[in-house]
C-alpha cells in the first residue's frame, strides 16, 4: 500500500500534487478583503440558484405552471388543477428535496474533511450498505412492504453498520482513525452488498424491488416520514456548522492540532455522528442518493478554498439547488415518465465535476 | 508510514525480521494457491474422493473422470489463479499511482466502462454471444479509461486530478448503466446484473489460454518498470533528481494496469473488489506497506481461487463471493490488527 490518506501529519498523502491544508502562495497572496468579497458573492450566487431552483421545481413538470401562479398558490388555494399540482405534488416533492439536499452536502463536506480523501463520500461509512441491506432483509424475511417499513429499515440499517464501523475504526491509535474507518467501512459495505446480491439475485420479485428502491427519487415519498426525520437533519446541520473551527484545526494535523487546543477525539466523533444522522436520515427519506455528497463539497472548496467555515454553508446550500435543478431535469428527459433524481445528479453533476477539475486550478483537501 | 522497502542490502536485525515474514507469507500463500487447486479440481457437482482424484492425476480412473478434471475443472481453476494475478497486480498498480488505499483499476473508470459497454452490447445490440459481450466490455472499458486519462492529462498526471476525473466518469457511467438497465424487464436485467458480477462459469481452455499470454507478457513488462516507480512513491520531486522520467513511467505503468485487468474483464466480466483488497490483504499480512506486486499478486490469486471454490458450492457469481470473502477477510484483519 502506498502512502495511508491520513497519516495525522500535515502532508495529504492522498493528493501530493495539491497545497497542504492552505493554498501554498504561488503568486502574491491576494488581499484577505478581495478573498471574502468573493466568498461572499459565491455564497449569494448559490443561494439564487437554490431560488431558481426551487421555482423551477414547483412549476416544471408535465404540466408547466407559470411562476406567478405558483407563487399564488403557495399562499392560497383557488381550487384550480394547476394550484392542486403546486400544493399536493411539487410542493412535497421540493420539501424533500429541501431536507435531503443539505444533509447529503454537508454530510459529504463532513466525510472529506474527516477522512481527508477525496474518494470519501457519505456512502463510505456504509451508511447506504446498511440501508439497502436492511431494506433487502426486511422485504425480503420479513414481508414488510409499507413505504414507513421502508424508512425505518433503511434508518436503522445505516446507524447500525456506521456504529459498528466506527467502534472498529475506534480500536486503533487515534491518529490512524479516518483511514482505518475509511478501509473499515468499505469492507463492511462489500460484504453487506455482497450477501444482499446473493440473496437478491436468487428471488426475481425481491430483485425488482430492492432495484426500485435502491434509485433514491424526491417523488412521493411518505409526507410522515419527512416531518418525523426532518428536526434530526436540523440536529445533524447545527452539529455540522458548530464543528467546522475545529474541523480547520485537525486539518492542520493531530500533533499540531492538539497543540493548538483542538479536542481531536471529541471532533472525530461528533463528526462521524453528524454523517451517520445526515447521511442515514436522507436515505430513509429519499432513498440511496450517491454522486451528490461527493461532488457538491469539492465544486464548494474551488470557490471557498479549504476553510470549513465556508465550505459546509456553501455545501448546505448548493446541495439542494443541484439536487432540484437534477429533479426537474429527471421530469422533463425522457418522452414520458421521469428519470430518478439519484440518476440525474450523477448524469449532470458528473460532467460539471469533471469540466471544473478540468479547468479550475482543482485544489486538494 | 514509513516505506518498507525491501532491503536485501540492510543488515540489521529488524530488516532481517521484515524479510523473513515477507518471505513466509509468500509461501504460505503459494501453499494456499496449491491447495486451493487441489480442492477445486475435487469438488463441484460431482466430488472426487482424494484417491479417487489421485487415479485421475495419475491418468487413470474412468473417461468421464478424466474429461471433468482435465478438460472442466482444470482450466477454470488455472483461470481464477491467472485472473487473481492480473487483478492483484493491477490493484497494486493503482493504489500506488494514485496513492490512495481505495484505489483500483476502477478509479480509471474501467470496470464501469466495461459494464457499459456490456450492457449497450446485450441490452441495446441484443448480442448474445460471447465473443461479442466481451468486446463490447472491451471497448467500453477501454473507452472509458483513455478518456479519463486524456482528461486528467494536463502537464502530467496529477494523482488529484486522474482521481476526480475517475470518480466523476465512473459516477456517470454507473448512472447510465442503472438508467438501461430500469427500462429493461426484470429477467433481463437479472441477467445483465449477473454478468456485471463476474464469472467463470463455461469457460475453459478457450479462455485461458489467451488470458494466460496476455498476463506472461504484461508482467515481465511491470517488472522492468517497477524501479522508476519505486522511486515515484518518494514524491515527484525526489524521484526526478534520481532521474525517473516521471510522467513516462506513470503513463506506462497505468496502461500495463489497465491492460491487465481488461483481459481479465473480457474473459469473467468485471469481477469487482479482488484488485482493491488483495494489495491491502498482503500489506497487513507481511507488513509491508509499499509497492509489493508478487505479494498482492499472490493475494489475488488465493482470493479468486477461493472465492469460485465458494461461489461453485452456492451457485453464486464469483464476484459476489470475492466481495463477501474478500470483505470479511480484510474486515477480520482490521479488527484483529488492534489487539496488539
Amino acid at each position: 500500500m502506498p502512502a495511508p490518506v491520513t497519516s495525522g501529519t500535515t502532508r495529504p498523502a492522498s493528493a501530493p500534487d495539491a497545497p497542504a491544508s492552505r493554498p501554498a502562495p504561488r503568486r502574491v497572496p491576494r488581499p484577505r478583503r478581495t478573498t471574502g468579497l468573493r466568498r461572499a458573492s459565491g455564497l449569494l450566487l448559490a443561494l439564487a440558484l437554490l431560488a431558481v431552483a426551487v421555482l423551477l421545481s414547483l412549476g416544471v413538470g408535465a404540466q408547466g405552471i407559470d411562476p406567478l401562479t405558483v407563487l399564488r398558490a403557495l399562499w392560497e388555494n383557488d381550487g384550480s388543477d394547476a394550484h392542486a399540482i403546486v400544493r399536493d405534488s411539487r410542493l412535497p416533492r421540493t420539501l424533500v428535496g429541501l431536507v435531503v439536499g443539505p444533509a447529503l452536502g454537508v454530510c459529504g463536506a463532513l466525510i472529506q474533511a474527516y477522512t481527508r480523501n477525496p474518494l470519501a463520500d457519505p456512502g463510505i461509512l456504509g451508511v447506504n450498505a446498511g440501508a439497502t441491506f436492511a431494506v433487502t432483509m426486511g422485504v425480503g424475511f420479513l414481508g414488510l412492504s409499507a413505504p414507513s417499513a421502508y424508512v425505518w429499515l433503511s434508518f436503522g440499517g445505516a446507524l447500525i453498520v456506521t456504529g459498528a464501523v466506527t467502534l472498529i475504526g475506534l480500536r486503533g491509535p487515534g491518529r490512524q482513525m479516518p483511514e482505518r474507518m475509511t478501509l473499515t467501512g468499505v469492507a463492511v459495505a462489500a460484504v453487506l452488498s455482497g450477501v444482499g446480491s446473493i440473496i437478491v439475485m436468487k428471488n426475481l420479485e425481491l430483485f425488482n424491488r430492492v432495484r426500485f428502491w435502491g434509485l433514491g427519487s424526491l417523488g412521493g415519498r411518505d409526507p410522515e416520514a419527512l416531518a418525523t426525520i426532518a428536526p434530526l437533519i436540523a440536529i445533524g446541520l447545527i452539529l455540522a456548522l458548530g464543528l467546522a473551527g475545529s474541523l480547520n484545526v485537525l486539518a492542520l494535523g493531530d500533533d499540531l492540532g492538539s497543540t493548538l487546543g483542538a479536542r481531536i477525539l471529541r471532533t472525530r466523533l461528533l463528526s462521524v455522528l453528524a454523517v451517520t444522522i445526515l447521511a442515514g436520515a436522507a436515505t430513509a427519506i429519499a432513498g440511496p442518493i450517491a454522486f451528490l455528497g461527493l461532488m457538491v463539497p469539492h465544486t464548494v472548496r474551488w470557490f471557498t478554498g479549504p476553510d470549513q467555515r465556508w465550505i459546509i454553508p456553501g455545501s448546505m446550500i448548493l446541495a439542494p439547488a443541484l439536487l432540484l435543478g437534477a429533479d426537474v431535469l429527471g421530469r422533463i428527459i425522457l418522452p414520458s415518465g421521469e428519470l430518478q433524481v439519484s440518476l440525474m445528479t450523477a448524469l449532470v453533476g458528473a460532467p460539471v465535476l469533471m469540466l471544473l477539475a478540468r479547468r479550475r486550478r482543482a485544489s486538494g483537501l | 508510514m514509513p516505506h518498507t522497502a525491501p532491503a536485501p542490502t540492510s543488515r540489521t536485525p529488524a530488516a532481517r525480521q521484515r524479510a523473513r515474514r515477507i518471505r513466509a507469507v509468500r509461501v504460505s500463500l503459494l501453499l494456499l494457491i496449491a491447495v486451493g487447486l487441489v480442492t477445486s479440481l475435487a469438488l463441484g457437482t460431482v466430488i472426487l474422493s482424494p484417491s479417487g482424484l489421485w487415479e485421475v492425476l495419475l491418468g487413470r480412473g474412468s473417461a468421464s473422470a478424466q474429461k471433468l478434471v482435465w478438460e472442466w475443472r482444470l482450466p477454470r481453476a488455472l483461470l481464477a489463479i491467472v485472473a487473481g494475478v492480473a487483478l492483484g497486480v493491477s490493484g497494486a498498480i493503482f493504489q500506488s499511482l494514485t496513492r490512495n488505499p481505495l484505489g483500483s483499476p476502477d478509479v480509471i473508470g474501467f470496470d464501469t466502462g466495461a459494464y457499459t459497454g456490456a450492457l449497450l452490447a446485450m441490452l441495446v445490440f441484443g448480442a448474445t454471444g460471447f465473443v461479442a459481450i466481451a468486446s463490447g466490455a472491451l471497448i467500453g472499458g477501454l473507452a472509458a479509461a483513455a478518456l479519463v486519462t486524456v482528461l486528467a492529462y494536463r502537464r502530467g498526471l496529477q494523482g488529484f486530478r486522474f482521481i476526480i476525473m475517475g470518480i466523476g466518469l465512473a459516477a456517470l457511467l454507473t448512472a447510465l448503466n442503472n438508467t438501461i438497465l430500469i427500462g429493461t424487464g426484470t429477467q433481463q436485467a437479472r441477467a445483465a446484473t449477473a454478468w456485471g458480477f463476474g464469472s467463470f462459469s463455461g469457460l475453459g481452455f478457450e479462455q485461458l489460454v489467451p488470458l494466460a499470454i496476455a498476463v506472461a507478457v504484461l508482467i515481465p513488462l511491470t517488472a522492468l518498470l517497477v524501479p522508476g516507480f519505486r522511486q515515484l512513491e518518494l514524491g515527484d520531486d525526489a524521484a526526478q533528481a534520481l532521474g525517473v522520467p516521471i510522467e513516462r513511467t506513470r503513463l506506462l505503468m497505468t496502461a500495463v494496469g489497465v491492460a491487465l485487468t481488461a483481459v481479465v474483464t473480457a474473459v469473467a466480466g468485471p469481477i469487482a473488489f479482488v484488485a482493491l483488497v488483495a494489495p491491502q490483504i498482503n500489506a497487513r499480512l507481511s507488513g509491508r506497506f509499499g509497492l509489493d506486486l508478487p505479494g498482492a499478486a499472490l493475494s489475488g490469486a488465493v482470493l479468486l481461487l477461493t472465492a469460485d471454490i465458494i461461489g461453485q458450492r452456492l451457485q453464486t457469481s464469483v464476484g459476489l463471493i470475492t466481495v463477501v470473502v474478500g470483505g470479511g477477510y480484510f474486515l477480520w484483519l482490521l479488527i484483529r490488527e488492534r489487539r496488539k
